[in-house]
């Protein structure tokens, strides 16, 4: 196996890799460069990558530029996952062949896709890649809604949150269904490795980044992805943001080993109300109103429990 | 190394099996697949070899015929030799994918046992399937028997794998009446057939860490009619001479001939079909039955469908007078493919010939040769008369009330 990397700080980490250039057309403040910047730096292995059709896709390779200096593939908005499993397969192939240019080299198989793409549209073909078990790592970059298209929403789509197809209005709060439990989907898979990180923990996402390529077989990253524009919030408040996130425990940070061990990586020291999280952004505007300001509350209630759900699994140990 | 077999210099092989022998022979570095009657003993005959050490390359069965070419795409762009197969819905599932493997410019073979498209749900034969994919920028062989099918593989990689043209090839035969007929085939040895395809060479291969490539980018109206020209430009002047040197060295390695349009006792001939698939095969007997009651009957099958023809076909047809376009599937909307194909391809030629069209075989019904002694009859009535004496669009073997268009 190769050598893990040694990180030291965050500027180095930042300049330590230049796979990712800071040249693309995402929006100033957009996470999902962020998280694609931790997840090519957190490792010096060659890398095969591949997006579906997202804001990252249209973004970062548009002809004759491309933002990527690793080898990268786009083919439609389903199926990043199959295109990283087909070169997967074709690396295994022409090893055993013999035909490996530089057979001495162990490239990392990643392929990225926004929350539409992997809680969606994408989910059949990621669910055969991970039954299937190539070595790949599927990382979502999930802003909770359809971005590229304009802000429609997904199955990622929080309660309470107003997107373009679930507007809230006078009779309606937006947003109608809880986020898809897409980690315990893919853990329910069997992958050796599946983990839930957030750009600000940058330590925590390395961490996970370099367990996650030392796994074999394919490993599911879910990527809190601030998404400036739909979200709405400045640009400089990214940062700012995912922490109200993580410290909120809306997104918790934690990992499913084999399907089973849960271990909660982030403990925050103080943990903030639900509500700060929500007022920070313009998409939840609209229930700091009389008529809906009680799904506030259901929105902390759910969140409690839910992290009584994880911390009892972690106890649990299975 | 994948372990070598003795072939016999005939075998008895349906069309499926002599596509699967193709594919171990080449020894494909990736069969990415999902089974759909009646291909899917492409991919079982396939497995069969992985688990017998016929093989070493990868064998991935997929959750869909989507994912199979989502795979084969992803798979190519790593560089390698990369096939597939499928019929009907299966090919329907796959068609955006074949798309982006045509405009990505990357080589794969796909085996298309051609059937039915539903509704209503049908498992036999008929070219809506082909037909479905003749604008994806792949290029389309077709086989009328097992022997086609196994011969038409070789050719379809070598095409496809040449660096001028990088383009996808599939290769078509009908359902069950080609892919489930044991027939004698004449066989290759294992080495012969490697040789003839010879060793894959990469380019622009994602895998060469040394020089990353960017696969599958974002154009607009600023890049993408230029990419677009450039595909259609590739496909229409490099392949035909590609395959007609292919078809040529295939010659003279096994003695088999292949055009691409393939012409019976066209020298003379008044009359005319144009078809496709097994079809081609009937129409020939019935041709020559026709020329002993004294009608000038030819047989045109069209061996290359997509690059179409052009040239070619203006040629053979050039002095008939009267041509019947047969096609294996519902048009919906317009008159058959083959009959556009072709009133385009005569139209700024001094052929006067009068064209008219025959649906035929939906869904696996036989095309019988009293059907096609009915097709030659009202062809010759045609060239008498120097003009269109019979319905434009025609049914052949329809029960009920005679249906036809204008
Ligand atoms: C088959 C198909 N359906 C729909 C689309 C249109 N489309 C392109 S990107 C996109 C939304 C992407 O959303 P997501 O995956 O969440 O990524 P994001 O843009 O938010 O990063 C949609 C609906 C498409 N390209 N292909
Ligand atoms: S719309 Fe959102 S996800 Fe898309 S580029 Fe802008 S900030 Fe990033």
């Amino acid at each position: 196996m190769s050598e893990i990397k040694k990180i030291k700080n965050l500027k180095e980490f930042s300049t330590s890799a230049d796979r990712f250039e800071g040249a693309n057309l995402l929006c100033p403040g957009c996470a999902h460069s962020i998280i694609v910047r931790e997840v090519l730096n957190a490792t010096n292995d060659d890398l095969i990558l591949a997006a579906s059709t997202g804001c990252l896709e249209v973004c970062t390779a548009v002809y004759p530029y491309t933002s990527w200096d690793a080898s990268w593939i786009h083919i439609g908005f389903e199926n990043g996952s199959s295109a990283v499993a087909g070169a997967e397969a074709m690396y295994k192939a022409l090893k055993t062949k013999g035909r490996l240019k530089q057979p001495d080299r162990v490239p990392k198989f990643v392929a990225f896709g926004g929350d539409g793409a992997t809680y969606d549209i994408g989910f059949q073909w990621i669910s055969g890649c991970f039954e299937r078990g190539h070595n790949m790592m599927y990382v979502c970059l999930d802003n909770e809604v359809y971005a590229n298209t304009g802000g429609q929403r997904s199955s990622s789509t929080p309660i309470g949150a107003s997107a373009t197809t679930t507007p809230a209005g006078r009779v309606s709060y937006g947003e109608k269904k809880n986020k898809k439990d897409m980690m315990g989907i893919m853990a329910a898979h069997g992958a050796p490795y599946v983990a839930q990180v957030a750009p600000n923990k940058w330590k925590d996402m390395v961490a996970k980044i370099q367990k996650g390529f030392a796994a074999e077989g394919p490993v599911f990253i879910n990527a809190m992805s601030a998404c400036t524009t739909e979200w709405k919030f400045a640009p400089e408040d990214t940062i700012a943001i995912s922490d109200l996130a993580t410290d909120s425990l809306v997104f918790p940070l934690y990992e499913i080993i084999n399907g089973t061990e849960l271990n909660i990586t982030y403990r925050p020291k103080n943990i903030i109300p639900v509500r700060d999280y929500l007022g920070a952004q313009g998409r939840f505007k609209h229930l700091f109103t009389k008529q809906y300001e009680y799904l506030i509350d259901e929105w902390q209630t759910r969140v409690d429990k839910e992290w009584e759900r994880l911390q009892r699994r972690e106890e649990a140990r299975v | 190394m994948a372990d070598t077999m003795e072939l016999r210099d005939i075998e008895v092989w349906d069309g499926n099996m002599a596509a699967s022998q193709a594919l171990r022979q080449v020894q494909v570095d990736v069969v990415a697949a999902y089974p759909i009657t009646p291909s899917t003993p492409i991919v079982e005959n396939y497995a069969g070899f992985t688990a017998n050490g016929y093989v070493d390359g990868e064998f991935v069965m997929t959750e869909s015929e989507h994912g199979a070419m989502s795979c084969c795409i992803g798979a190519a762009a790593a560089g390698g030799r990369v096939a597939t197969a499928t019929s009907s819905q299966g090919f329907a599932l796959m068609v955006e994918t074949l798309y982006s493997a045509s405009g990505m410019r990357l080589p794969i073979v796909l085996n298309v046992v051609n059937r039915a498209i539903g509704a209503p749900l049908n498992v036999n034969g008929d070219h809506s399937d082909m037909y479905m994919g003749r604008d994806s920028g792949w290029i389309q062989l077709d086989s009328y028997c097992p022997q086609n099918a196994y011969d038409l593989n070789f050719i379809a990689f070598r095409v496809s794998e040449d660096h001028d043209v990088r383009l996808p090839a599939m290769v078509h035969q009908d359902g069950f009446m080609t892919s489930h007929t044991a027939q004698g085939v004449h066989t290759l040895t294992d080495e012969a057939a490697y040789n003839f395809v010879g060793q894959y060479k990469p380019m622009n291969d994602m895998l060469d860490l040394d020089h990353p490539v960017t696969h599958g980018v974002q154009t607009e109206e600023d890049w993408h009619f230029e990419h677009k020209a450039r595909q259609q430009h590739a496909l229409m002047t490099a392949v035909l001479p590609k395959i007609q040197a292919a078809f040529d060295d295939f010659e003279k390695l096994t003695g088999r001939k292949y055009n691409i349009v393939e012409a019976y006792d066209m020298e003379d001939a008044e009359v005319a079909v144009v078809c496709m698939g097994t079809s081609v095969e009937t129409a020939r007997e019935v041709a020559e039955e026709m020329r002993a009651q004294g009608i000038k009957a030819g047989v045109v099958g069209i061996r290359v469908f997509r690059p179409w023809p052009l040239e070619q076909l203006a040629a053979v047809l050039k002095d008939v007078k009267a041509i019947a376009a047969l096609d294996r599937s519902s048009p919906h909307g317009t008159v058959g493919a083959l009959f556009n194909e072709i009133s385009g391809t005569l139209f700024n030629t001094d052929t006067k010939a009068v064209l008219t069209n025959y649906i035929y075989g939906l869904g696996g019904r036989d095309l019988t040769k009293a059907h096609l002694v009915s097709i030659y009859t009202d062809l010759k009535a045609n060239a008498d008369a120097g003009k269109v004496t019979t319905p434009l669009q025609q049914y052949i073997g329809l029960r009920g009330p005679k249906l036809s268009f204008f």
